[in-house]
């Protein structure tokens, strides 16, 4: 219980600085935006193309985003070395996790949510019919993302070049997510829509996996 | 190498080593720190001072060596939440007002009543009137005072301070002085880094002066205080 109690009043300070700085939502939501847009008037896909070719765009768009999005999380922390702060303040570190990686979640979700009608009017794409089953790809997709992205982000925080470091251990360890994802959302979005359980299937067991692992090793990515 | 005189009650740490990159922050060191004492570590630049109270404050692991806690200050699971800790950073938001800081960081060590507490503590460190205002239009000493209200919150019964006088003006480390009499008479266990002699070092019962990662003197072996706050300057 303790643990959940200082997740959620660590998730209400995350939620709390990024509405007031806004800083991660706006470039996000822009990059995304000019990606989907970019793309749309070089290739100018035709219905057929965008339902083969615009999922993997879509999740490869969010990705990239993911990995500017998740820049920040812990470097934030770092620059009061407030880290220090909230270490001495909980009880589980997991606490700090949990908070990040929801908050993180909750922010992909969001954008993925705002950029979905001009993604769909762009490409001429109907997603109404399967927005159900949409947002529950986006939710285990996210997740994932989200989950490997903070635990990477903890770690390159305390590297030099951390820049750098982000992108190049999280596109690679994302690759499996990225392709499931995609799968998933294509067969979706198929003139004929139908569920690829097994793409659901693998999101899941990678989020659950990559979360325990979190939960039992997260401790030692937050030691100086 | 003489094991120091280690009470159940008392912070000991022994033979530490810290390496940073191969090169050592601490070395051998050993020392013990007596509850109720209010010591003052003093040193040259990378004598190893902060290493020492980020591994008092558990938030370095030793490389070599061993640490033992008072049983007072690890009845909670973590072992952290009657530690106060100042650092040299702020350890606070800047993004949120003076209030907000208080209030999540007594939400997370569940301080009870924590909007009175933190209402008495904005008072005390004299921003009551500026606690709803973001962090980050405070300046350096008023962001100090927020950080060592912050490692008050929980009336710590050990206070570790890296130079906790920075950036405070001559009213904030009169008032400082007088917090940390109070707490060391109340039985708080003090550890603090200072340079130079001031009204602050004049609470110390006891003085050490660190070298290249090792304790060069103590007051407990004949070194007066003096000795060991004007060297660290010289």
């Amino acid at each position: 219980m303790s643990l959940l109690a200082n997740a959620s009043v660590l998730l209400g300070k995350e939620l709390r600085t990024e509405f007031r700085s806004r800083e991660l939502l706006t470039t996000t939501v822009v990059f995304i935006l000019m990606i989907i847009v970019l793309f749309s008037f070089t290739f100018d896909p035709t219905s057929a193309e965008s339902r083969r070719f615009g999922p993997g765009l879509l999740w490869l768009a969010f990705l990239f985003a993911a990995s500017l999005m998740l820049q920040p999380c812990f470097l934030r922390e770092q620059t009061n070395d407030t880290l220090s702060a909230l270490r001495l303040s909980v009880e589980d570190p997991f606490a700090i996790f949990l908070a990040k990686l929801t908050a993180n979640t909750l922010f992909l979700l969001l954008t993925e949510f705002l950029l979905l009608p001009i993604f769909s009017v762009l490409y001429n794409v109907p997603v109404l019919p399967v927005l159900g089953w949409l947002i529950f790809v986006f939710f285990l997709g996210s997740l994932g993302v989200s989950i490997a992205g903070t635990a990477l982000s903890a770690i390159s925080a305390q590297a030099r070049m951390r820049e750098l470091l982000l992108p190049l251990l999280l596109l690679p360890l994302l690759t499996p997510v990225l392709v499931a994802s995609t799968e998933v959302t294509k067969a979706l979005l198929d003139p004929s829509p139908y569920v690829s359980w097994k793409g659901i299937g693998f999101l899941a067991v990678f989020d659950l996996v990559f979360l325990t692992a979190l939960w039992l090793f997260g401790e030692y990515l937050l030691e100086e | 190498m003489t094991r120091p005189a280690c009470p159940s009650s008392g912070i000991c740490f022994e033979n530490i080593d810290k390496l940073y990159g191969g090169m050592y922050a601490l070395r051998r060191l050993t020392l013990e720190v007596a509850p109720g004492e209010c010591a003052v570590l003093a040193g040259p630049n990378g004598s190893g001072k902060t290493t020492l109270l980020r591994i008092a404050a558990r938030l370095v692991r030793p490389s070599g060596g061993s640490v033992t806690f008072p049983s007072a200050h690890t009845s909670q699971a973590a072992g952290h939440v009657q530690t106060g800790y100042v650092a040299h950073a702020t350890m606070v938001y800047d993004e949120l007002t003076a209030e907000e800081n208080l209030r999540l960081f007594a939400r997370l060590l569940k301080i009870p009543d924590a909007q009175t507490k933190v209402g008495a503590l904005l008072r005390e460190v004299g921003l009551f009137d500026r606690g709803s205002s973001l962090v980050r239009t405070f300046s350096r000493g008023m962001r100090q005072r927020v950080a060592i209200a912050r490692a008050l919150l929980q009336e710590p019964s050990m206070l570790l301070l890296d130079e906790p006088a920075t950036g405070l003006d001559p009213q904030g480390t009169a008032w400082l002085a007088g917090t940390l009499r109070r707490l060391r008479d109340s039985g708080c266990t003090i550890l603090m880094s200072l340079h130079g002699e001031s009204n602050i070092s004049s609470l110390a019962t006891r003085g050490i002066r660190l070298e290249v990662g090792r304790v060069a003197a103590d007051t407990r072996t004949g070194a007066t205080l003096q000795s060991i706050l004007t060297f660290a300057d010289a």
